[in-house]
């Protein structure tokens, strides 16, 4: 049987690592390349890195970094941020990344998704969305929206939809971000996540709001998702990524202990 | 010199640096020629079948690799390049190496709830005990993404097995060749242990 993961994020910019709350407010908390290797060795199953790199000229750090890590952490590592062309998925790749995470550059051209699928095959392409919750409407009738830049620009695309577009288009798996429980330490959005993990046959990664174990239990259960990630949680210590899998493998669930 | 099969000029890096953290030293070889000189070979997986064995045709490198293994040299192979050791491929319907006799087929479509590609983490049960994956203990865990999986004809060549809504065969060996289905170069600790053990494997069972 498939275990539940447990899927560690970095946000990186200019090379160090940050940490946003409702993605506005960053601050710089540390070496990604240190901390990769910390959670590891602890056993974490999954790595996402995100580049949040303001400035196009300072992206190729982002390379070094993700070649240091892919040299000592031998566990799939996931990259995405400003990713808008094969050619930007393929010098990823090549530095070391397995998965390439396409978001706002997808939403401005879906064909994107289709490119990435057919150059690097589908399970390596994942299609993450930033989602805010919404008005029920003709348009938005999940009552869910896509939004795009960091949060920042509301699309009016339905969220529902888009999800299903993705996993059409070729996107091997998702990553469905809550922009409202993003930060807040109060749990996931599991009536989000449960709605799009029902709908697609694709794995779904849970993602934004986990503050607690038990927020990683009741989406990796009720929320259906085949992954949760975890961010400030672990960056600051106030749980080791052992800890989360020993307690969700001690509540009943499959989960790979190291 | 342990060679990494390059066929499709594909992203075989992550093989490289687990090779490298192993203390196996590995180069990418495409050449027939030099293929035919190797100390070990490992053969990975890149793309889909039919495509795989279109490119190891254009370059001879089924004829070499054939005699590679027929040669006695430790030979690993690593999901795709696993899966065309058999001798058919349900994926763009494909005529294979028929190394070891047998196919390879689909995640069944007729079970809604199965998601395909079986991606993640899942245990490695051995039935078949074998120097590559000694010191690998019952509960441990190995990286997977795939959508196809071998059934060998003879079930003497299958060495592990796992569980994705019933068991499916996750090693395959044969003398001086073992494949397997999942990715030891993404697998931790674990998969870097198997990775050194087929450094120092002579291709005896």
């Amino acid at each position: 049987m498939l275990s539940k993961r447990v899927i560690a994020c970095l946000d990186v910019r200019n090379g160090n690592l940050a940490k946003s709350v409702k993605f506005v407010d960053t601050k710089d908390i540390g070496d990604p390349v240190a901390k990769a290797r910390e959670y590891y060795l602890d056993g974490l199953d999954e790595l996402v890195f995100y580049d949040i790199t303001a400035s196009s000229d300072k992206r190729n750090i982002m390379l070094d970094v993700v070649e240091a890590v892919a040299s000592e952490v031998f566990i799939p590592l996931s990259v995405g941020g400003g990713v808008r062309s094969v050619a930007d998925a393929t010098d990823l790749r090549l530095a070391g990344a397995e998965k390439i995470n396409v978001n706002s550059a997808a939403v401005q051209r879906p064909e994107l998704i289709n490119e990435c699928a057919e150059a690097i095959g589908n399970q390596n392409i994942v299609l993450s969305m930033d989602v805010l919750r919404t008005e029920v409407s003709a348009a938005l009738p999940s009552g869910y929206q896509i939004v795009i830049n960091g949060g920042r620009t509301n699309t009016g695309r339905d969220a529902l939809a888009w999800a299903l577009e993705g996993e059409q288009r070729g996107a091997g798996e998702l990553v469905v971000n809550s922009i409202d429980a993003d930060g807040t330490k109060d749990g996931y959005e599991l009536t989000l996540t449960a709605m799009i993990a029902r709908a697609v046959r694709i794995p779904v990664i849970a993602s934004g709001g986990a503050g607690k174990p038990e927020h990683l239990y009741q989406v990796l259960t009720e929320g259906g998702a085949d992954a949760a990630l975890v961010a400030s949680m672990v960056h600051y210590g106030d749980y080791t990524v052992g800890e989360l899998k020993r307690y969700l493998h001690d509540r009943g669930l499959k989960i790979r202990l190291g | 010199m342990t060679l990494i099969l390059d066929y499709e000029a594909g992203n075989l890096a992550s093989v490289k640096r687990a090779c490298a953290h192993v203390g196996m030293a590995a180069e990418y070889c495409a050449d027939p020629d030099q293929l035919r000189r190797a100390e070990r070979v490992i053969f990975p997986g890149v793309g889909a079948a039919g495509s795989a064995m279109q490119s190891l045709r254009a370059r001879g490198l089924d004829e070499a690799l054939r005699e590679v293994i027929n040669s006695g040299t430790p030979v690993l192979g690593i999901c795709l390049g696993m899966q065309v050791s058999l001798t058919h491929s349900e994926e763009n319907d494909t005529a294979t190496l028929d190394l070891i006799p047998g196919v390879v087929r689909r995640f069944a479509f007729d079970q809604p709830d199965l998601k395909v590609p079986h991606m993640g983490w899942n245990e490695v049960r051995i039935v078949q005990e074998h120097p590559v994956l000694a010191d690998i203990q019952p509960g441990d865990e190995f990286y997977f993404v795939h959508s196809y999986f071998p059934k060998p004809q003879d079930s003497k060549a299958v060495l592990a097995v796992t569980d994705y809504e019933g068991d499916f065969t996750c090693a395959i060996g044969k003398d001086n060749y073992i494949g397997t289905q999942f990715h030891p170069e993404k697998s931790a600790q674990v998969g870097l242990r198997l990775l050194a053990n087929f450094a120092t494997w002579n291709g005896q069972c």
